[in-house]
């Protein structure tokens, strides 16, 4: 049940009033976004260049190294067509190492302000291309449309909020207004008969329904049994799940989204938990393997911020500075500072020390995908604990999943044997001995 | 009456006595005489008056805060992950790591292969590349613990306060600079490092006035200068005893320590019988030594006794032999003569003239190798006696110590008083020993894990040491003040290493290949410190000690053997808990070291030995007197075998300084080591007051004629045909009793349960030989090592509640030999002949037989301990391995009463991070060498041997990942990795072509206690000694 908040007829008239008034605002500001996406595109088709190939380009090309707006290991493109020579440019991309060696001062200036990591020839692409990609550099951020943009949908879908709370509002004040003009009519009813003089009948006074109950032996024992073992199957079912941290999701010290990476990126799980396929441990990445990536990515997209920041109330670019600092980036610079911080993870899968469980056993010999065990870490904003990682969990699992031969030299001669002892096609993993306590317990 | 008793009047004070006194009517109101402080702790009256805290209000919060507390706990501590944040590319968390390197503290050299698990050395295997590594002894195993010492020096110290290394560099140049023109010694331990001795050298060509000494606590000396003078390199001469026919040993514990150790592999080799043939080992000694326990022939000696042995060996003329000892020396010089050139004698008589007749014997064998001989031991004991009498006369100014611990280990009681008085004195040291606990200046050093380093342990045999963990504390090596104090601050010692060995050493070979296998080959030539060691004193050395030696028996009293201990050796690792706790492999006593003597001595004295109600040995305590020096309540051991007229006493106990107190333990025998002799004689031993309790692990000595450890001659294991039943006489299958008929143990009859089928997959299997087995202990240490096992102290250990998961039993003979004591256990008829001899058989032998036998959980395939867990707790595995579940035990022991083998240990406490104890499971430092794949056990369960199951399941594991078969000899058991001699196999018997698989069908091959129908996994191959005579 939601809770009435509004009990006076002129809020809630007002707050329709301003309902009506956001809808017919968001109207308005959807033109406008209309017009500046027309607005920005026009200068594009008049270039030079081709904008829209130039981004396909730009992307399949220089995005490893470069940004419009932002240094990267590279400087920041736009408008570069504006600060130099187009034919300087051409050569420049063609072959920045022949450029360099012949001499050009802007070409060695450059050079040595960029750590001289020379630039990679592109010897492949022709003029036009170049043109395009200048014409696709040369696009204007096209900032403030989008943040309105997600702004009024934002008012929109707490407006549509407010419709329903109003609604059931003005629903229960009826109900309430209709109870009252019951219990009023009832009085005046009963004044009515009794200034009449019609005898109002009461009715035979009987013993109290709990009198009754008590009085009766029998149904106070069953009940009592009843209470009893109702409480002792509850108290079991608490007790159980002591130590048992099913959904166990803390906050961790860098709001990490699997969502994001495993989800909208599929990177797979085992690029980051290298150490699953081999070692026991699945490992929890090296800030190292992050800034694989996150060295080129010091920013979310806007559509994944704007959704951070609505339906989590994270601001993800905070979080990847988060990284930087433990990292030791700096950013600006392109270069590590050597002052690291370690990140304090908190462990979500806690098994007890006796124990013994190992990744690639699961993840390698047997081919288990990872959300078998740990759910749909793609879906998890916040990873949590899937499954409960109790013996019994695991046994059953032992019990049910056949072991997998395929191909594996190893199980062939035992499998043979086993499956004609057994009388069976397939061995499952308790077939095979993963049962026995000394499998996991040493 | 009543009335009487209620008229007493009872009073505290004169006081009360007086019914006026004020005083006593005041107290009479009050209970307290003083007010209680209430309001101190109560807080302000009013406040508390004016507080709607009520009494009940506060009980209501106790106990909601109670029940809060107690419900919190149920939920699970908040546990941190920290990664990398540049993770190295060799590490994956979970997965192994493992570095040749080569350990050298100047007592023990071993080339060894580290395990490190995320960057922690946790274990010491062998490294099977290394052919002439010297020996991974029990010392060896234990090292990676003596890193995680949490007494280590951690900082450079000025005047016993921390200092910097630039703060120390200086202070060391002002020294050195005052120094100038004065004697200064830098007295260091052996390096068998060539780099170091250029390293060496360079700093003694700046300084001058600074002499390098060698010193050995534990002296070879005169076996050096006798190698001297016959080949001219200060080495000592390398053994191959598998090429040995007859081996004839005079007092040298080859076994053990002799010159080194690292023999018992090639013994071995040759103890197996093949071919029907096997060698033959005649033993002449004082104390009963590890060498002597495993010899065909023992013969007790006194060490004069020994030199005329040596004197008739060795083709000279021996006088004053008794009748017995004559002809067991005739007999085998006989054995010798007809085994020629593959006949040896070595002896350990601290006698250059013995030791230059026993090389001169040996030049025409085939056993001893004199051009790549060892160089493990070069210190000269005429030098060192020289520094020794330098500082107590105050000849030498200064002293620079590396490695050694002079102010303990130097006989000379005057010394420690000198050392603190020099003008300078510098210790380089990992412990706050006593040297480095008197010394002004103390230079932290690494431990060998933390260090790098060149050896070459034998001519022509090199080893490189590298780092396999940062160091842990703000130490220095050696050699890296070296390259700072001669001016070349900026070379780091692993550059400078790296040139010498690639210029000098390596020539084309790879560098990365060299540290990668930690061991090469080379013939480069390279200077030693053998080399440059001066012999001029050696003429007068050789006549003195000789008649030392020959005018003992004139002088009287008794004769003292030095030894050094399996455990503990020269003492250098005298803070690690392993050690210490090692059963001494003959007297099996830990946590001690003691004055061993013959029975008939302590009779002779009044010395006793008992048990007492607990079954703890306890013992009398005697006073040792040498040469005026005397050590006063030592206890005293009798040890059967030990030379009527002799006493040994173990080295390396006795230190106080760095060390925790429970580590403290035994005396200090090197107060008695003069003239740096491990024979002293005119001894005096006078029994003094008091009981030593001992914490002795065995103790019951004998067999008592059973089969325990099945044995028979080479004669009757060569001729012996099978028998109607198709077994061989002296290795019979018990029978059973059933239905009044006799049947084999093994037949399916005699079992009460239908027997798994075992044919499928893995089936493990143990065998352990007798014949190999030296009794060496390293296997012992590697368990501990390998599987956590806890340690638990010298008061638990009396108690019997060690906790070894693998023992390596000892037994004596109580007649002359196990097999007289067959015969005379089934001569007995009769109550009374029963009652007297079997009492008799008790008694060892005064000189017994000795065999050793490593028992661990036999993992029955009928295992009495699995049927009586009543929380099932303990369970069988397909794979043969007997499990325990350590989290389902509740302790009920009911395992370890039923186990017919006793290798359940139970612990009686938490050992881990627990304040009672304080061993290296109970701080930060020392739990760095946990096994991270082992539980750690808690208070109340039981344990045992898992056969290692964390090892086998790995190497399925491995096997599984790669898609492959399981290869022959990968699977491997902490102890059978760690035998040096191969008496340890394991593997798996369903692979037919394994090694384990022909041993189990080995004739030799016999259950322990078969008779019980458990059907063991573990089996023994039955020990043959050679009785053959010439």
């Amino acid at each position: 049940m939601q809770k009435v908040k509004f009990t006076s007829i002129p809020s809630i008239v007002s707050l329709l009033l301003l309902a009506v008034l956001l809808t017919f605002s968001n109207n308005i500001s959807a033109q406008a976004d209309s017009t500046a996406v027309a607005e920005a595109a026009t200068p594009a088709a008049e270039g030079v260049g081709d904008a829209e190939a130039g981004e396909a380009l730009f992307k399949a090309n220089c995005a490893a190294c470069h940004k419009l707006y932002k240094k990267a290991v590279g400087p920041a493109l736009f408008e570069v067509s504006k600060k130099y020579d187009r034919e300087w440019l051409y050569k420049w991309i063609n072959n920045s190492a022949a450029l360099i060696a012949s001499g050009d001062a802007q070409a060695i200036k450059i050079y040595e302000e960029y750590n001289k990591s020379p630039m990679t020839a592109f010897p492949g692409l022709s003029t036009t291309d170049i043109d395009n990609i200048l014409a696709y550099t040369d696009t204007p951020k096209p900032e403030p449309t989008v943040a309105t943009g997600g702004g009024t949908a934002d008012t929109g879908e707490s407006g549509s909020g407010v419709s329903n709370n109003i609604i059931l509002g003005a629903l229960a004040l009826v109900f309430l207004l209709l109870v009252v003009m019951l219990v009023l009519v009832n009085k005046t009813l009963k004044k009515i008969a009794a200034a009449n003089g019609v005898v109002y009948e009461e009715k035979e006074k009987r013993a109290p329904l709990w009198r009754v109950f008590a009085e009766n032996q029998f149904l106070v024992m069953v009940t009592s049994i009843f209470l009893l073992l109702s409480a002792a199957y509850f108290m079991y079912g608490y007790f159980m799940q002591v130590g048992v941290d099913q959904g166990y999701a803390p906050v961790q010290p860098i709001h990490y989204s699997h969502r994001i990476h495993a989800g909208d990126n599929q990177i797979d799980c085992k690029y980051c938990h290298s150490s699953a396929r081999k070692s026991k441990h699945s490992g929890i990445p090296s800030l190292n393997v992050c800034m694989n990536c996150h060295k080129n990515i010091s920013e979310v997209s806007d559509d994944t911020y704007a959704m951070g920041q609505e339906e989590y109330g994270v601001d993800y670019n905070k979080e990847i500075q988060k990284l930087y600092k433990a990292v030791g980036w700096d950013a600006a610079n392109q270069a590590y500072t050597g002052e690291t911080e370690p990140v304090k993870w908190v462990r979500i899968h806690n098994l007890p020390d006796f124990a013994y469980f190992n990744h690639s056993q699961h993840v390698t010999v047997a081919g288990v995908d990872c959300q078998t065990c740990h759910g749909p870490v793609e879906e998890m904003e916040i990873m949590e604990q899937h499954s409960p990682l109790t013996m019994g969990w695991c046994i059953n699992c032992h019990r049910e999943t056949n072991v997998n031969v395929a191909g594996n030299e190893y199980y062939k001669e035992i499998h043979e044997q086993l499956s004609k002892k057994y009388g069976v096609d397939q061995l499952t993993a308790a077939q095979m001995g993963g049962l026995e306590c000394g499998k996991c317990h040493y | 009456m009543n009335n009487m008793a209620s008229n007493k009047k009872y009073w505290k004070s004169v006081e009360e006595l007086d019914d006026n006194s004020s005083i006593v009517e005041t107290l009479k109101q009050n209970e307290f005489v003083e007010p209680i402080p209430t309001d101190d702790f109560l807080g302000d009256k009013e406040t508390l008056e004016a507080s709607s805290t009520t009494r009940r209000d506060f009980l209501k919060y106790v106990g909601f805060s109670t029940a809060a507390a107690s419900l919190a706990s149920c939920e699970g501590p908040v546990i941190k992950s920290i990664p990398y944040v540049v993770a190295p590319d060799e590490i994956v968390p979970g997965v192994a790591n493992y570095y040749a390197t080569t350990m050298a503290d100047g007592f023990d050299f071993a080339n060894v292969l580290v395990k490190t698990r995320e960057g922690r050395p946790i274990k010491i295997e062998r490294n099977d590349l290394a052919k002439n590594g010297g020996s991974v002894n029990a010392r060896v195993h234990a090292s990676v613990l003596s890193m995680y010492d949490k007494n280590r020096v951690q900082n450079p110290l000025i005047d016993g306060k921390d200092a910097t290394w630039s703060d120390f560099d200086a202070k060391v140049a002002q020294k050195m600079n005052e120094m100038k023109g004065k004697e200064v010694v830098l007295l260091t331990q052996t390096f068998a490092s060539p780099s170091t001795s250029k390293l060496i050298k360079e700093f003694t060509a700046k300084y001058s006035n600074v002499r390098h000494v060698i010193y050995d606590a534990v002296s070879s000396s005169e076996a050096l200068d006798a190698f001297q003078n016959k080949y001219g390199t200060r080495a000592l001469a390398d053994y191959d005893f598998s090429k040995a026919e007859v081996i004839v040993s005079v007092g040298a514990d080859f076994i053990g320590d002799w010159q080194g150790g690292g023999y018992e592999a090639g013994y071995a080799k040759g103890r197996i019988p093949k071919n029907g043939k096997m060698s033959k080992h005649y033993q002449f000694e004082a104390n009963m030594s590890l060498a002597g326990a495993n010899a065909d022939v023992r013969v007790p000696v006194t060490p004069t006794q020994q030199l005329q042995i040596v004197k008739a060996l060795t083709g000279g003329s021996a006088s004053g032999l008794p009748d017995n000892v004559a002809a067991a020396v005739a007999k085998a010089k006989a054995h010798l003569q007809k085994a020629g050139s593959r006949g040896v004698v070595i002896t350990n008589l601290p006698d250059v003239q013995a030791q230059a007749m026993v090389l001169d014997y040996n030049a025409n064998g085939v056993v001893m190798d004199s051009t790549k001989p060892k160089l493990t031991a070069m210190g000269n004991t005429q030098e060192v006696m020289k520094v020794m009498n330098g500082v107590v006369l105050g000849t030498v100014k200064g002293l620079i110590t590396v490695g050694v611990d002079p102010v303990y280990s130097f006989p000379n009681k005057k010394f420690a008083e000198a050392y603190k008085s020099l003008e300078m004195s510098l210790a380089f040291s990992m412990k706050p020993d006593a040297t480095a606990s008197a010394a002004k200046l103390v230079a932290a050093t690494p431990h060998y894990l933390e260090s790098w380093g060149d050896l070459q342990l034998k001519k022509g045999t090199f080893s490189i040491m590298q780092p396999t963990i940062k160091p842990l504390f703000n130490t220095r090596q050696f050699q890296e003040c070296l390259l700072a104090w001669t001016g070349q601050g900026d070379v780091t010692y692993y550059d400078y290493l790296k040139e010498f060995m690639v210029g000098s050493v390596l020539g084309t070979s790879s560098w990365n290949q060299a540290v990668h296998d930690g061991v090469f080959e080379s013939t480069a030539n390279v200077n030693t410190d053998a080399d440059t060691t001066e012999s001029n004193s050696l003429e007068l050395e050789s006549s003195t000690s000789n008649g030392a030696l020959s005018n003992a028996s004139q002088s009287g009293g008794m004769e003292l053997t030095l030894y050094t201990k399996t455990g503990l050796g020269n003492g250098s690792q005298a803070n690690n808990p392993w050690l210490q706790e090692l059963p001494d492999p003959i007297t099996r006593t830990t946590w001690d070291n003691y004055v061993t003597v013959s029975k008939a001595d302590a009779e002779a004295m009044g010395i006793e030995n008992f048990n007492v109600a607990d079954g703890g040995l306890n013992g009398s305590y005697v006073n040792v007197t040498v040469n005026g020096v005397t050590i006063e309540n030592v206890p005293a051991l009798i040890q059967p075998g030990q030379a009527k007229g002799s006493v040994g006493l173990a080295l390396g106990y006795g230190r106080k300084e760095g060390l925790q107190e429970e580590m403290q333990t035994g005396v200090n025998a090197y107060q008695l080591y003069s003239n740096f002799k491990s024979v002293q004689i005119g001894v005096s031993i006078e029994k003094s007051s008091g009981v030593h309790e001992f914490a002795c692990v065995q103790l019951h000595n004998t067999m008592m004629g059973r089969d325990i450890i099945k044995e028979t001659t080479l004669e009757i294991f060569n001729t012996a045909k099978r028998n109607h039943e198709g077994e061989y006489d002296w290795n019979p299958i018990p029978k059973v009793s059933k239905d009044h008929e006799e049947i084999p143990v093994t037949s399916p009859d005699a079992d009460l349960w239908t027997s798994f089928d075992r044919s499928v997959g893995h089936h493990f299997n143990l065998s352990i030989d007798l014949n190999a087995c030296t009794g060496c202990g390293a296997c012992v240490v590697a368990c501990h090592a390998e599987n956590n096992v806890p340690v638990v102290g010298k008061a638990e250990m009396r108690k019997s509640r060690d906790m070894h998961w693998l023992r390596i039993d000892r037994y004596y003979s109580s007649e002359g030999s196990f097999e007289a004591d067959l015969e005379k256990k089934e001569n007995i008829s009769g109550l009374g002949s029963s009652l007297s001899e079997y009492g008799e058989m008790e008694d060892p032998s005064a000189n017994p037989q000795v065999a050793f036998q490593p028992v661990m959980c036999q993992h029955c395939n009928h295992a009495p301990c699995e049927t009586v867990c009543p929380v099932a707790a303990t369970s069988h595995g397909r794979q043969g391995q007997n499990h325990m579940a350590y989290n389902r035990c509740v302790g009920t022991r009911y395992c370890a009463n039923n186990c017919p083998y006793k290798v359940r240990r139970f612990n009686w406490f938490l050992y881990a991070e627990n304040d009672e104890f304080d061993y290296h499971m109970n701080n930060d430092l020392g739990r760095m060498v946990l096994n991270p794949d082992v539980v750690v056990r808690s208070r109340g369960v039981m344990e045992k041997c898992s056969m290692c199951i964390q090892m086998t399941q790995k190497t399925i594991l491995d096997a599984k990942r790669d898609g492959r078969k399981v290869k022959e000899g990968e699977f491997k058991t902490a102890c059978s990795a760690a035998c040096e001699t191969g008496a340890i196999a394991f593997g798996d018997i369903n692979a037919e072509k394994s090694e384990i698989h022909e041993l189990k069908e080995n004739k030799r091959m016999y259950h322990l206690l078969e008779a019980v129908g458990t059907k063991p996994n573990v089996f023994y191959q039955t020990k043959v000694r050679n009785t053959n005579e010439a």
